[in-house]
């Protein structure tokens, strides 16, 4: 749809913009010196209405011709010969009319006294058209940009909620409910005990409380909430877990989403640990590299042949989507689940500043 | 569970935490008819205490290791009463209510206990049997999650068979066959049942008593009149009705 015919508002004011160019070219007109101001005047308001139209076209050969799309030189010769011909049927239709005004007798011999200023008209007509071309390239420019920023906001919209619904979904029913029976056993066979895991629990849910209204948060609360997790299923699983972890305490005042390994480590209790009847390990490394990014491995041991988990991988998706929605093509990540060990390998840059909290 | 007077109920708690063992193991303190005979922490030692010492009752989880609570139940038949006992689960959740299974939800008081233990009982009175445990097993599987494995069992031994592994499954009376690397594993399930369990992108009912694993087929010739048969990589004939040539060329048509 044309930008200017699709709103009456915007019609008008274009009109309007041309009130001064018809100024302009009654003054133009009787620069050769046989026009009167009158006559010249009478003839440039319609000229002026006729060229605004013409010029309005324009916007569709500037549509067609995207000025990423083509070399300069095309661009040139296609605006500038049409230029030349909507300046030449101008440079035509005010002939017409000065010939046809010129049989009233007061515009005595108008047609000839015309003639000098045709070159006017046209040369006039030329740069009127050029200019038109600059106008709506920049109307078209501001529409794409527009149109990038209101992408670039449905993106983080979408990036938002795939973290708020990551938080909803994180802290798990079954480790709650599992959480709760341990300390139901532990109140008749060992009370200080079951004091110790209501702590514990109580630790772990007031960390997860306020995440959902942060964007990121130190490196060094997510390993602490790591650790209150696991506190609690050191409760549950006894010695069946064992957690190794090798940490670049330089690296831990870098920014993260929040609950981005929390998930993983959880996912290797469920998948890992809660399958292997002798219990096995987990291991947590946190490096800074040298270019600065930061790596972290969550490996744990694993039965192969472990019967499915009644819960699908939504922490997994979960993690990938926000490293993805935060940091784009400069994470990666990546899985691997061999015979024995499952890896998950993350890598993204540290950001030093922590701007929000 | 048919029990005289002064009888007592034989039981086994299934579950991998000891805490978790620890709270049913209290409240079966105070019930004196009740006879703890074993503990198990994982899927195949339930299998095989199940076996030889024959419970009345079990209390089964869900999620252990080796096999989950629904594998078991199809490992150990239908003859005994079953109380699983589950932290949370809507699926199998949804399963107990429609096949009218006896549950305890993680945490549980001795109230509910007592509920779930007096249905129990009331049910070995009625003398309702439990419904097919892989009907069950299918009711309690999260939609769009096809089997990847099947349990099975010969005596005291249980085999995982992968659905990976499987070159067909043959019918047979109240059996199954599940044909594996040579092997022949019989388990006691519908052919349908196993039918409806398995993705259908990978298997294909071709006959009345055969459902193949499409990955095997490496041709299929025309046989007798309206019939043909399926060669397998391994040179397996298998007949193929004509309602399963229909599927089997509706499939490769695809």
């Amino acid at each position: 749809m044309h930008p200017i015919f699709s709103n009456l508002r915007r019609l008008g004011l274009y009109l309007l913009s041309w009130i001064p160019i018809a100024g302009m070219l009654a003054y133009l007109l009787t620069i050769p010196g046989q026009l009167s101001m009158r006559e010249a005047a009478i003839l440039s308001i319609p000229l002026s209405l006729i060229y605004a139209f013409i010029c309005l076209s324009s916007w569709y050969s500037c549509r067609g011709n995207p000025l990423e799309k083509y070399g300069l030189g095309r661009l040139i010769a296609t605006h500038v010969t049409a230029a030349l011909i909507a300046s030449v049927v101008w440079g035509f239709a005010a002939a017409g009319m000065a010939s046809s005004l010129s049989k009233m007798p007061s515009f005595p011999e108008l047609n000839t006294r015309f003639r000098p200023a045709i070159p006017v008209i046209v040369g006039s007509g030329i740069l009127l058209y050029l200019l038109s071309v600059t106008f709506f390239y920049i109307v078209i420019a501001v529409d794409l940009s527009r149109d990038a920023e209101a992408r670039v906001m449905q993106a983080s919209v979408l990036a938002r909620d795939a973290e708020l619904k990551a938080l909803k979904a994180q802290v798990n029913p079954h480790f709650l409910f599992n959480s709760l029976n341990s300390i139901s056993a532990l109140t008749t066979s060992d009370s200080a005990k079951a004091r110790e895991m209501c702590i514990l629990l109580g630790d772990f849910l007031r960390r997860t409380l306020g995440l959902g209204e942060k964007t990121a948060i130190p490196l060094e609360e997510e390993l602490s909430l790591i650790h209150a997790f696991l506190a609690v299923e050191k409760v549950r699983f006894g010695a069946r877990i064992q957690m190794e972890e090798n940490i670049d305490k330089s690296a831990l005042d870098a920014p993260v989403p929040p609950l981005l390994l929390q998930p993983l480590v959880e996912n290797a209790v469920v998948h890992g640990i809660a399958n292997l009847v002798e219990g096995g390990w987990i291991r947590l490394s946190i490096q800074s590299q040298e270019n600065g990014d930061i790596s972290i491995v969550v490996e744990n041991t694993l039965d192969p042949e472990a019967p499915a988990r009644r819960r699908n991988g939504v922490g997994l998706a979960n993690v990938r989507q926000r490293l993805q929605a935060r940091y784009g093509s400069r994470a990666s990540f990546a899985v691997k689940a061999g015979a024995e060990a499952y890896t998950v390998t993350l890598t993204f840059p540290a950001e030093r500043k922590l701007q929000t909290t | 569970m048919n029990l005289q007077d002064g009888q007592k109920i034989r039981a086994i708690i299934v579950d991998d935490e000891e805490l978790a063992r620890q709270v049913i193991r209290e409240f079966v303190g105070a019930h004196p008819e009740i006879e703890l005979v074993a503990e198990c922490s994982n899927g195949f030692e339930a299998v095989k205490s199940v076996t030889e010492l024959k419970p009345d009752l079990l209390f089964l989880d869900i999620q252990m290791p080796k096999l989950d609570g629904f594998e078991v139940l199809e490992l150990i038949g239908n003859d005994l009463r079953v109380i699983f006992v589950t932290a949370f689960d809507r699926y199998a959740i949804k399963a107990f209510e429609v096949h009218a299974v006896d549950y305890l939800l993680k945490p549980f008081g001795a109230d509910r206990f007592e509920a779930a233990l007096n249905r129990a009982k009331q049910r070995v009175a009625a003398g309702k049997p439990h419904r097919p445990p892989a009907e069950l097993a299918a009711a309690a599987r999260p939609p769009s999650q096809f089997l990847d494995r099947i349990a099975v069992r010969d005596g005291t031994r249980v085999y995982i068979v992968p659905v990976a592994k499987l070159d067909y499954v043959e019918a047979q009376d109240d059996y199954v066959a599940l044909a594996t690397e040579g092997k022949k594993h019989l388990k006691q399930q519908t052919i349908s049942s196993l039918e409806s369990a398995l993705d259908p992108s990978r298997f294909l009912r071709i006959h009345r008593s055969f459902i193949v694993n499409l990955e095997r087929v490496v041709k299929v010739e025309p046989y007798a009149k309206d019939t043909h048969v399926a060669v397998l990589q391994n040179g397996t004939q298998l007949p193929v009705s004509r309602a399963g040539y229909a599927r089997l060329r509706a499939f490769l048509d695809r």
